[in-house]
């Protein structure tokens, strides 16, 4: 072959750019395979798309009431309210919990420790990433549902009648596996990410402009606030995104400590459920029929939700590194 | 973002120590993130210092090697995890083999092949976004495109394994690829190469220590995943020699099914068995900071 290539004549040797000469199988070979892994990402996102959306027909046929409703009993009743609902709470107290602890140690790491000590720093955070979904749910489940049963129980006595506190943490049947106790679960785990993602987007805010707020005479925090923040705000906010999607797909941790019962109470001291987490639990019960089709229609549902999260997430932390480049 | 700075322009500058409301404002706010690392801490602490103590008590040499899990019921010390140690490395050894090289491969494209054109920008973003889509989803996948036709396996597991690690490892190669120096490209084109020749013998070997941390990375997530288990690999208490034939077991599964028991013995088994699993993620995550360093000394 790459004697035949050498004799072409359309391409003196020498002249031309090694690319431009008819290439040997092999380097095209080799393209084609690195461009099949390439493509891999694409043609796994779009069978997960088309075979749980095939599996889960016997579920959508049943129409909007069937999937609009709160109940999830494994019986006849297959609602999905009551799991998005335990889904997007949890989260979203993971979310308000974790936020501000990530973003106060990725300016801690990147502003006020020196750039050599930090590394032990970013070593200690990345070993809450390293410790298991399911250790956590251990831990979760035997150590701190016993003891947050009582701290609870003690809180909603103490916030009975309050309005809006009341209703929100009071109420006679608090358990310690609870949608808060999965939101601090969550918040525990999602923590590593955001503040390794805003570390990257923080760490790009130019010399130039911390300098310039210092020599305005700006103390370190009113540099943070109008150098550093404004800078790196919206990469900020993809990062709380990609956090708030990973604590929407957690599912083993959850389904230990968030109480296994589909409920849509403003009382997060009570048990719930989540959309990953009846999968989890459930699948094995579920033997044929509509049960099935409707835990792999709650999967299709929790992949949609993720991909748009973090689709968005993505936008912006792209669109930040970009800016920051100067394109 | 010039708010702030026109602020302080439009009046007179003041050179003097800042007022004493603004610098206790600043140590204010120095401390907060002092305690946001503290507060970080109290749980990381908490759960190793239990996961060391309990799971000290229940591992021994017979619980890491007696392939009999025993029932719930029965107290430590019968029986023991051999058989879910040796399926959790066979399961996510052979995801591995599978994932990190299309990854790679992934990666080639993306930064070597795929340049600026919409196709490679399209899959970078897609893998990117991927690495979020929930490792319950994978397994549900695996479930349906192959249990469903071939029946539980601990190979099943291993897909839904990959599938999880192969945007990781494409992410983490590219972002080590994009670091080799074109000259090193150049300089082999100018002797002839062709280009999967040049990818292979100097680009690659140049990324690779990198690359290689990337993927240890990967797979300490993977094994501890437990997840995309459930629906493709079930729960056997024996060990099952067999990698691409029925039902296995791992040591997140065991975990699993043994901290929603209500027998003691069982839970003390899940902490065993906890520990075991901790210890191999750390020791793959410390190789890959080892080898991390190593490299970034060599590129200084």
């Amino acid at each position: 072959m790459s004697a035949v290539t050498k004799a072409d004549p359309a391409t003196p040797a020498g002249s031309a750019h090694p690319l431009n000469r008819r290439r040997p199988l092999g380097d095209r070979g080799f393209q084609i395979l690195a461009l099949a892994a390439g493509l891999l990402v694409l043609v796994i996102l779009v069978l997960i798309t088309v075979t749980t959306a095939q599996q889960s027909t016997a579920w959508f046929s049943g129409g909007f009431k069937d999937i609009f409703q709160v109940a999830f009993d494994g019986n006849t009743r297959f609602g999905a309210m009551g799991v998005l609902y335990g889904t997007v709470i949890s989260s979203v107290i993971g979310v308000i919990i974790g936020v501000p602890v990530s973003v106060g140690i990725a300016l801690l790491l990147t502003q006020v420790v020196p750039a050599r000590w930090a590394r032990p720093f970013v070593y200690v955070i990345d070993l809450l990433a390293v410790v298991p979904s399911v250790v956590w749910g251990l831990w979760g489940i035997i150590v701190l549902v016993p003891w947050l049963q009582k701290i609870y129980v003690d809180i909603a006595s103490g916030l009975k009648g309050v309005p809006v506190l009341g209703t929100l943490f009071g109420g006679p049947n608090v358990t310690g596996a609870s949608f808060f106790t999965a939101g601090l679960i969550l918040a525990i785990m999602i923590t590593p990410i955001i503040t390794s993602l805003s570390r990257e987007v923080i760490a790009t805010v130019p010399d130039i402009d911390k300098e310039g707020a210092y020599a305005l005479g700006a103390t370190r925090w009113e540099m943070i606030r109008g150098a550093v923040w404004p800078h790196s705000q919206g990469g900020v906010v993809g990062a709380i995104l990609v956090g708030f999607g990973r604590a929407l797909g957690e599912t083993i941790a959850v389904a230990l400590v968030i109480g296994d019962s589909v409920e849509v109470t403003p009382h997060l001291f009570y048990s719930g459920h989540s959309i990953a987490a009846i999968i989890a639990l459930q699948f094995g019960e579920a033997t044929g029929g509509e049960f099935r089709s409707a835990l792999i229609g709650l999967g299709l549902f929790l992949f949609v939700l993720t991909i748009v999260v973090n689709l968005v997430a993505r936008w912006f932390v792209e669109r930040s590194t970009r800016r920051a480049r100067g394109e | 973002m010039m708010a702030a700075v026109s602020d302080s322009l439009a009046q007179p500058v003041d050179l003097r120590e800042p007022s004493g409301w603004r610098r206790s404002k600043n140590q204010i706010m120095t401390v907060l993130m002092w305690l946001a690392f503290v507060i970080v801490l109290i749980p990381l602490g908490f759960v190793l210092v239990t996961l060391i103590a309990k799971g000290a008590d229940a591992i021994s040499w017979q619980f890491l090697t007696n392939s009999t899990i025993p029932p719930n019921v029965l107290p430590l010390g019968t029986g023991g995890m051999g058989a879910a140690v040796v399926g959790t490395l066979e399961i996510t050894g052979f995801a591995t083999l599978l994932a990190v090289p299309l990854g790679v491969l992934g990666a080639v494209y993306l930064n070597e092949y795929g340049g600026n054109g919409i196709l490679a920008r399209l899959i970078s973003f897609m893998s990117s976004v991927m690495t979020g889509v929930p490792s319950i989803v994978m397994g549900l996948f695996i479930y349906i495109i192959w249990v469903l036709h071939f029946g539980y396996s601990g190979m099943a597991g291993s897909f839904a394994l990959a599938c999880l690690m192969l945007p990781i490892v494409i992410r983490s190669s590219y972002e080590m690829l994009r670091l080799v120096p074109d000259s090193l490209r150049q300089g082999s084109y100018a002797l002839g190469a062709t280009k999967a020749r040049v990818t292979l013998t100097v680009v690659l070997p140049a990324a690779l220590s990198g690359i290689v941390s990337g993927a240890l990375l990967a797979v300490a997530r993977a094994a501890g995943e437990t997840a995309p288990l459930i629906f493709t690999v079930l729960t056997v208490e024996q060990t099952n020699p067999n990698l691409f034939s029925g039902p296995d077991t791992a040591l997140p599964l065991q975990i699993f099914s043994n901290a929603q028991s209500a027998y003691t013995g069982a839970n003390a088994r899940a902490w065993g068995a906890a520990l075991t699993l901790v210890a191999i993620t750390f020791i793959l995550m410390i190789v890959a900071r080892i080898i991390t360093a190593l490299f970034t000394r060599n590129t200084r």
